[in-house]
């Protein structure tokens, strides 16, 4: 399968402003030389916590922040330097869906002219045209074309994550960031985005590189993960390898922390947990550098690369 | 059998909008048990918060009217005055909320924020506070209790903020705790932390403990017994081994067949049809559920449904669980199948 995305050695560092005259002090390493691949019509999954780098990864791919260095290949062609410039091609074929899609809608337009907005952009459509074009995309994802004058404001909030899919599938892209999702929505309304999203992967054939701290999500979406800690991945796989044998500690720490349904567990999960938390504690310098930073990734198995030293 | 630590009797919450008060909480019965987890879930906007917020009256008493009773070791919290909740609040019971920034003081410094529980409800001397207060912060896990306690909450990440707060609602040894969302602003890995603490702290303190939450997961790993509230009513009531085995009520099924789970990828998650009715369109008649599940009959909901005992220790609201299944067969089937 050809990959859709390469991403080589990126690197995204914020600026530390200071001193007299406001010059740049230092560098805060967001992202700190990582490289993967997603193949075309894969969802690829990436997990961490809360300031590890995975949103500010996604917004590099799409251009929102500058890059440092590093190269991203879509489709073949090196579009680095296109990479956050306006209308160039490659913003028609990658799109985002993002955690909080209220704050991503203009709560002044209405959902014709938010839909309509990338088709306004990159295609010459006239108004009756444009409609049609809307009221389809709404029904793609389930909502009924009487809603097209509403505000978003005048919707729920798995309603407007629907609205924010129907925005991000309007140019048919071959490529959707989708940054956490699900996470501000109640579990029966998350069930429903997560199915329209596999649906439109299985109808369109989109490639999805998907951000989330719940690994449960993820596993029920990805077959592909990458486990991101300190700005770097600590651990890439795939279901049959990282799922069943994470390898390294800070993996091994997340999928213990997940909540088990299980009742019955319990008592063994806090024990597998409080054991997991000791042998962090004792065996930090295996897995990570003198300075705390995290290795390179090492091969363990043609699917399987962990940092290790 | 145990005691009950507190019993709440028929209580509603009522807020006012557009000049009328329409009820987010309608009429529930629970009963707490000494030193039990207990907890109410449910989706945003089914009345599981506005419970929890009116044991201690936290509600804005110009929008709300709280009928019923609560009774907390003899007094009745609904009526009692304002200056014999005091009393109460902090002292003996305790409340844990979601964010721990928005719930401490930005600025005065940790310590001075653990110890105004002493100045208010006891009168040790300053250095007997400042002593408790650095053991309070040692027993919920702070590395350094003394640079914690000279430090602003914003100089503290999210995980030592809850930290901070739980080291606040236990610092006078509460005999009920309520913990609103206690883990929900946090990452898996420090909510593991959170909930392993609070299950340590709970049996060493022998507290009971509301837990409000959202997520199944969190009253898998904690609860006790469970309560599933929807539009206000609790609709099923049962221990928590019976309601992840043995689910009775569709709303509680439906709920847990939408929870995404491991290497079931292939399969789709369950939906609920429909959404959840808003507290001015709320139907006050016959099952409320019965609008996300109209491919059951009608002659299957009572008309008055009530909750009952229909094993040992386990309520169900209407008889429409009798008789139910999902609408898309296939989660059935996948059920069976495990």
């Amino acid at each position: 399968m050809a990959n859709i995305l390469e991403v080589k050695n990126l690197k995204v560092y914020y600026p530390i402003k200071g001193g007299l005259m406001g010059r740049t002090i230092g560098h805060v390493k967001a992202v700190d030389d990582i490289s993967f691949a997603i193949g075309e019509g894969e969802t690829v999954g990436l997990v961490g916590e809360s300031g590890c780098g995975k949103s500010t990864t996604g917004k590099a791919i799409l251009g929102l922040v500058k890059i440092h260095s590093g190269q991203i290949v879509f489709n073949g062609e090196d579009i680095t330097k296109y990479i956050g410039k306006n209308r160039s091609p490659y913003r028609k074929n990658v799109q985002m869906i993002f955690q909080d899609v209220y704050s991503s809608m203009n709560p002044k337009e209405r959902v014709l002219d938010i839909i309509a907005e990338p088709l306004r952009n990159f295609e010459k459509l006239t108004k009756v045209e444009e409609r049609k074009k809307v009221e389809e995309l709404l029904s793609i994802v389930g909502l009924s074309s009487s809603n097209i004058l509403k505000y978003p404001h005048q919707f729920s909030g798995g309603q407007r994550q629907r609205i924010g899919i129907a925005r991000a599938l309007a140019l048919k892209p071959k490529l959707i960031v989708c940054d956490e999702p699900v996470s501000a929505l109640d579990l029966s309304v998350q069930a429903q985005v997560l199915n329209y999203l596999k649906d439109i992967q299985e109808e369109f054939g989109i490639a999805y590189l998907f951000i989330s701290h719940d690994l449960g999500v993820v596993e029920y979406m990805c077959k592909n993960l990458m486990v991101m800690h300190k700005s770097r991945f600590v651990e890439k796989g795939t279901e049959d390898t990282i799922y069943k044998n994470p390898v390294h500690i800070y993996t091994k720490r997340l999928m213990a922390a997940t909540p088990d349904l299980d009742t019955k567990n319990r008592q063994k999960n806090a024990e597998i947990r409080k054991k997991i938390a000791e042998e962090y504690e004792n065996s930090k310098s295996r897995y990570y550098k003198e300075d705390g930073t995290v290795y390179d990734l090492k091969k363990l198995s043609e699917e399987h690369y962990v940092a290790m030293p | 059998m145990k005691n009950r630590a507190l019993s709440i009797k028929k209580l509603s919450v009522s807020f006012k909008m557009n000049g009328q008060y329409y009820k987010a909480v309608d009429n529930i019965d629970l009963d707490i048990m000494e030193n039990e987890v207990f907890a109410i879930v449910g989706e945003s906007g089914c009345g599981k918060s506005a419970t929890a917020m009116s044991i201690l009256r936290l509600h804005n008493e110009n929008y709300t009217k709280i009928e019923g009773e609560i009774n907390f070791g003899g007094k009745d919290l609904v009526s009692i005055s304002e200056h014999g909740l005091n009393k109460i609040k902090g002292k003996e019971i305790g409340m844990i909320f979601q964010d721990p920034l928005s719930a401490l003081n930005p600025l005065h410094r940790i310590g001075k924020q653990i110890e105004e529980m002493f100045v208010i409800h006891t009168n040790l001397n300053s250095l007997d506070r400042k002593n408790r207060a650095l053991e309070l912060l040692e027993d919920v896990g702070i590395p350094n209790p003394e640079i914690a306690y000279n430090s602003f909450p914003h100089e503290l990440s999210g995980g030592m903020r809850q930290r901070i707060i739980i080291a606040i609602a236990l610092s006078l040894s509460p005999s009920l705790l309520i913990a609103d969302e206690p883990t929900t602003a946090l990452d898996v890995t420090i909510q593991a932390q959170i909930l392993d603490l609070m299950r340590d702290l709970k049996e060493k303190s022998k507290a009971s403990v509301i837990l409000i939450t959202h997520d199944l997961g969190v009253v898998a790993e904690m609860a006790d017994r469970v309560a599933v509230m929807y539009a206000g009513q609790i609709v099923e009531l049962a221990n928590v081994d019976e309601i992840f085995e043995n689910p009775k009520h569709p709303y509680t099924k439906s709920l847990l067949s939408s929870i995404p789970r491991k290497s079931k990828s292939t399969n789709r998650l369950n939906t609920i049809f429909g959404s959840v009715p808003d507290l001015m369109n709320m139907p006050r008649d016959g099952c409320r559920f019965s609008s996300r599940i109209p491919w059951i009959n009608e002659k299957e909901h009572e008309e008055n449904p009530k909750l009952q005992e229909i094993e040992p220790n386990h309520f169900v609201r209407c008889s429409c669980y009798k008789n139910f299944h999902f609408q898309d067969s296939s989660i059935e089937k996948v059920k069976e199948k495990e």
